[in-house]
Order: C-alpha cells, then structure tokens, then sequence
C-alpha cells in the first residue's frame, strides 16, 4: 500500500489523528489489548475459528447484488448491493463483535459492554455474548431506546442488559461516555467491545480489520460478476466502521473513487446535523484525536441525524487522515434524502434498507444518472431496515 | 523547585499533610467560583484544583459531572475562567491547579493556554485524559510557561509505566485511590497502601491521593499513607445543595476546616 504504508504507526496514529486519549487507569488494559489483539492475528487456530464463525453463524459471504430497479430508475451507472443487510442479526455490525469477542475469551474475560445508537451493535454484541456465554450490558440513549424499540427488546431477548442513558444529548456520544466509564470501573475482568473505527487505539485498527472482510468479498466478487473493479464506492458514515471495511482493501486501487456519506440532518446550514469530517474540526473524543463537532470552547456538539446510528458528533480517526488526505471524498445526504431513498430501494428491488445505509444509497441515486451505463457504483447496504419501521412509519404518521 | 513542589515540601519539613479541595469553576458561577475559593483558603487548603467543565467528563462520576452541567449553563468559558484565577490570585497566595479534559486545551491552542494560563496566576495543570504517552506536546509547552504538568497514576498502573511516568515529573504526583470514576466511597481502596508504596518506590516527589475521600475521617486515614489528599466531590456535593453561594461558602468552610483540623492532629510519619 503506497500511501497508507504503517498507518496506524505504533503509537496508533493515522498522520495526526489517532492516539489514547484516556485515563491513566485504561491504559495498561490498553496495552493488553493490544498485544491479545496482535498475537491473535498472528495465530492460524484464531483465523480458523473467526471463519468458521463468519461462514456458518454470520453467514458470509454477504451476496452482491446488482440492483436492476434502482438502476434502471436512475439510468446510467449500474448499481451494486453488498449485502450486509444479510447478516445474522441484520447489519454488518456482526462481524466484528465475532471477532472482539472471540479475542475476549482468549483474553478470560468474562462480561462484555458495549455502547450501542441505533441498536444494531448493541444487538450484535448482544447475540455474540449469548453465542459465547459472556455476561452483557449495553449502553444506550433514552432518545435511541424511544426511536429503536425493536433493537432493544431484541438485545433483552438476548439476556443482555439494557442500561437507558440520560445525560447529555441522550444518544450514542453518552452511551459511550457511560461505557467508558463503565470500563473505567471494571477494566480488570470487563471486555469493552467498541462497534466503531473509533475509540482509542488498538481499537479503529481491530475493527477495521475485521470489518475488512466486506471489502476483500467485495473486490473478489465484483470482478467474478463483471470482470472489473467499480467505478465508485459509497458508504455511510457514523463513526465509520462500515465504510471502513468496505474502503481498506481498496485504498490502493487508484482507479476506484471512494465516497463516504454523512448525515446531514434537517441540512449542513441547520446546525442540526452530524455531518463530521464536513463541518467538524480536530479534536479529542472518546479516546481518539479526529474530527469532532465542537463549539468554539471545545465543547461537544450535539449530532444530529433521523437515523440514530450516524447521530454521533465525532468520527474514526483513520477517515478524519482519508479525508484530509483526499484519497475519500466526504459528502452527507439529508433526512429528508435517506427517507426517499429508503422508499425507493423497497419498491424498486424489493429491499428495506437500514436507514444509515439509506444515505450511502441517496448518494448512488444522486452519482448514477451522471455517470455512463458502464461505470459501476457500489453501495455497502450496511444493514436493514426492520428496525426503524416505527420511525418511518411515524414520520408518515402511520402508528404500527 | 515549582510553586507546587515547594508548597508541599515545606508542609513535608514541617510535619503537616496537605490539602488540595477541588471545585468545578463556574458552578454555580464564577462569581461563586472566586468566593468559595477564598473561602477555601481561609479554611487553611494548601492547594486548589479549579475543575474546567466539559461536556462529556469521561473520568466523572454523577457529583462532578453535574457540576459540569450547572457551569456549562451558567455560560463558564475557559477565558472566563482564567479571569476567574486572577480574581482569586488578588487576594489569595495558595497555588491553583486547573484540572481539565484535552480537547479544550487543544481546541485553545496549547502554547496559547499554557501562556495564559501561567500569566493569570496558575501553577499547574492536571488532564485527567492525557496519558503519558500522549503529553509530550502539552509538556513541552508547560515548561516553557512554568506551569508543573502534574501526573496521574492508578491502581493498575503497573511498575514499568510507573517509572515511566514519575521519571522527569514535577509538582507531584497524583494518586487516583480507585479503580473508577471520581466520586465519595464509603470505604477506600483496600490495596491503597500498597499502592503509594509501589509510588514511592520510583519518585520522591509529594504524593497526593484523590477520588472518594469523603469527609474528614477518610482524609485523616488517607493522609498517613501519602502527602497530602484531594477532596472533590464532597465540597461539590454541598454546593450542589444549595441554591445560593452565600449559603453554601460557610457550609464548604465548615467541611474542609474540619479536614484541615483532623489532619493537623495527626501524628507525622514521614510517607513509607
């Protein structure tokens, strides 16, 4: 890889950004991670178990799926799915809750946290503690539990427990605030397992890394199915752990356009936004050095997005180090853009998409028609929808 | 020697533990900042720690992080704040320590800071994010500007990383007496006296011990393991308690001339 040769370098750093920025009592818990991490990737026993996960429990690989409706309503570029909405679990979310907590058995710990926004973490760790008989607590805002109902009794059914957080913004900044200090009280037997590219490192590097199966299945398929590699690769980004795994093993291919999607909220003029990398500036949050929407005084910002898995003030530092970089180019599509594209995707191809991935999808939908019948877009249709019906459903006015 | 070291070594010389009160700046505002911390030093505190308020206080437990909250509505900036110090300064000559999350600092700039920071009477920073690892650059600044970058370490801090850290320190070193957020406990960490005794071993720096002291009688046992002790939230909870600083100023008073009685009845044992 040219550019990207040794990021993170020792000390966890992507160019500037990157870092632990935590307590002191963190930090050897930090350090062991990090060296469990790393013997763990280094081990061929701890890869074939993490497959033999990923193909029979997850379900991998996730097709790709060209989208004949939605291409044929856009007219130009062709529009492939990778189906993260496949999953076990339903959201890509999944695959690297397997792999953290396979990493937490080797380490004997025996209780796992988590912070979750729109649920879909918070019930992937959830499933991973019953599949491996870990203790659970889950992390989540009062204003994610209202708008994510289904996600929360799922993680409950799951036998995990759901701890409401009411500081703050109540979303998922808080959820990790309390997480973190959660961890802060329990390190010795507790596993904090971070859904993000976020956090302090080993953490954006891990889950990248085990996020990256998207992009390796991906690269291979696209090039089984049409023989070249996309034009274009769009993804949503919170904290960015799916565009991530579906940008890495792309990085180098310099003919691939790679484009992450942020929300914009009611729009980037409103102030009610979680559009990061676009109007954020570097700062320190939840452990790492990146963009994050702050005030004047450095303090944090409220996000704000209808889709409570990107409703989060702060981003990955490795996207933060691509985007000034200009190697990924960072743009947002608006609530009221991701609801359309929701809708459209449902009648189109017959596929209810996560309202996160719903803003990658807006993104493609604006990029086709501009582009010639021979490009390929490729979307990482990171989750599905069920999960947000009451939402949608409400913002129609319809009760279910 | 800094203004800090010097503090706590002459109370060290002369048989006497420290006290370090800490109180969230601009709660409930700055103008109550400035009276309780003159209360403070006239209830004999041997330090002060001016808590700067952030948004999300990741090392906070409940007391302090609604301390934060009050200041933060009451409109507390860190320019506010360093008027604040200044303030203080005029009337009082007890070191101050600003103790406050990275992301403020770096968002002011860190020369910046440190220069203001020094100018408006402040002798030391505490960060309660900022590892080892990742000072160097606030360091550096912090000596330039003669302010005493002052160290945490915990419970699971382990050796290597204790000589590490106390290697090339000043103004002292803080011991965190739990592995947890900040907040009273009814009892202290158990293993707390083995832990300033593994401290010692690596610095003959002051140590001060902080988080969960709650009244006079935890500082007292507190203090015959260390230098000198921080008591945070105890102070916050009773200015939480009241409405108004003028009736919340005499019952802090109270409180830490209590602490300030029951450490100086003690038997000195010079620190193990």
């Amino acid at each position: 890889m040219e550019i990207y040769e040794g990021a993170p370098d020792s000390k966890g750093y992507y160019g500037p950004y990157g870092g632990r920025f935590v307590p002191e009592t963190l930090m050897p818990g930090l350090e062991e991670l990090e060296k469990a991490y790393r013997a763990a990737v280094d081990d061929p026993e701890f890869q074939r178990e993490l497959e033999h996960y990923l193909q029979h429990y997850v379900g991998r690989p996730s097709p790709l799926y060209f989208a004949e409706g939605l291409t044929a309503h856009c007219g130009g570029a062709q529009v492939y799915l990778k189906r993260e909405d496949l999953n076990h679990t339903g959201a890509h979310k999944i695959n690297n809750t397997i792999g953290q907590i396979l990493l937490a058995r080797r380490m004997g710990k025996r209780r796992v946290i988590a912070e979750t926004g729109a649920g879909q973490h918070g019930v992937a760790t959830a499933t991973a503690a019953a599949l491996f008989g870990f203790d659970c607590a889950v992390y989540m805002g009062e204003e994610d539990i209202r708008r994510q109902s289904p996600n929360v009794f799922r993680m409950r059914l799951l036998g995990a427990e759901v701890i409401p957080v009411s500081t703050g913004s109540k979303t998922l900044k808080d959820a990790m605030n309390e997480a973190i200090r959660d961890w802060v009280t329990n390190v010795r037997d507790t596993y904090y397992l971070i859904g993000s590219v976020a956090g302090p490192h080993p953490y954006p590097l891990m889950v990248r890394q085990f996020q990256s199966v998207i992009g390796v299945e991906a690269k291979r398929q696209v090039l089984e199915q049409t023989g070249r590699l996309p034009g274009h690769i769009v993804a949503c980004v919170g904290g960015g752990s799916n565009a991530m795994g579906i940008f890495y093993p792309f990085l180098n291919e310099a003919g691939v356009n790679l484009v992450g999607v942020e929300a914009a909220g009611r729009g980037v003029d409103t102030g009610e936004h979680a559009a990061t990398l676009g109007l954020g500036s570097p700062g320190v949050l939840h452990g790492a050095l990146s963009y994050v929407l702050q005030s004047e005084d450095g303090q944090i910002q409220c996000a704000h997005s209808i889709s409570a898995g990107l409703d989060y003030p702060g981003v990955g530092p490795e996207h933060s180090y691509l985007k000034d970089s200009g190697r990924v180019i960072y743009t947002s599509a608006t609530d009221a853009e991701a609801l359309e594209a929701f809708g459209l995707l449902c009648r189109t191809d017959g596929i209810i998409p996560a309202l996160e991935s719903a803003h990658a999808l807006a993104e493609a939908i604006k990029l086709a028609p501009s582009l010639p019948r021979e490009n390929i877009i490729l979307v990482n249709l990171s989750g599905r929808g069920d999960k947000d019906i009451p939402a949608v459903a409400g913002d129609a006015g319809v009760y279910v | 020697m800094s203004k800090i070291t010097e503090c706590l070594e002459n109370m060290r010389r002369t048989g006497k533990k420290g006290l370090i009160p800490f109180i969230t700046a601009g709660d409930p505002d700055l103008a109550g900042t400035v009276e309780i911390a003159k209360r403070l030093a006239f209830a004999g505190a041997d330090l002060v720690e001016l808590g700067i308020p952030f948004s999300d206080p990741v090392a906070d437990g409940p007391v302090i992080q609604q301390a934060s909250g009050r200041a933060l509505k009451s409109g507390t900036t860190l320019q506010g704040i360093l008027e604040a110090v200044r303030e203080i300064k005029k009337d009082c000559s007890m070191p101050l320590i600003l103790m406050g999350y990275y992301n403020q600092i770096y968002k002011y700039g860190l020369r910046r800071f440190t220069c203001d920071a020094a100018k408006a009477g402040v002798s030391g920073l505490i960060v309660p994010d900022l590892p080892h690892e990742e000072c160097g650059p606030l360091r550096e600044e912090a000596i330039l500007a003669g302010l005493d970058l002052i160290p945490l370490v915990a419970p699971t801090t382990t050796n290597p990383r204790l000589e590490k850290i106390t290697a090339g320190a000043c103004g002292f070193i803080y011991c965190v007496s739990v592995t947890g957020v900040t907040g009273t406990r009814e009892q202290m960490g158990t293993d707390l006296e083995n832990f300033t005794g593994r401290v010692r071993r690596y610095t003959s720096l002051p140590l001060a011990v902080g988080f969960g002291i709650a009244g006079p009688e935890q500082a007292a046992q507190t203090a015959k393991l260390c230098d000198a002790v921080v008591v945070g939230s105890a102070i916050v909870k009773i200015i939480a308690e009241y409405n108004d600083v003028s009736s919340a100023g005499p019952a802090v008073e109270k409180l830490v001339s209590q602490i300030r009685g029951t450490l100086d009845g003690l038997q000195y044992t010079r620190p193990k």
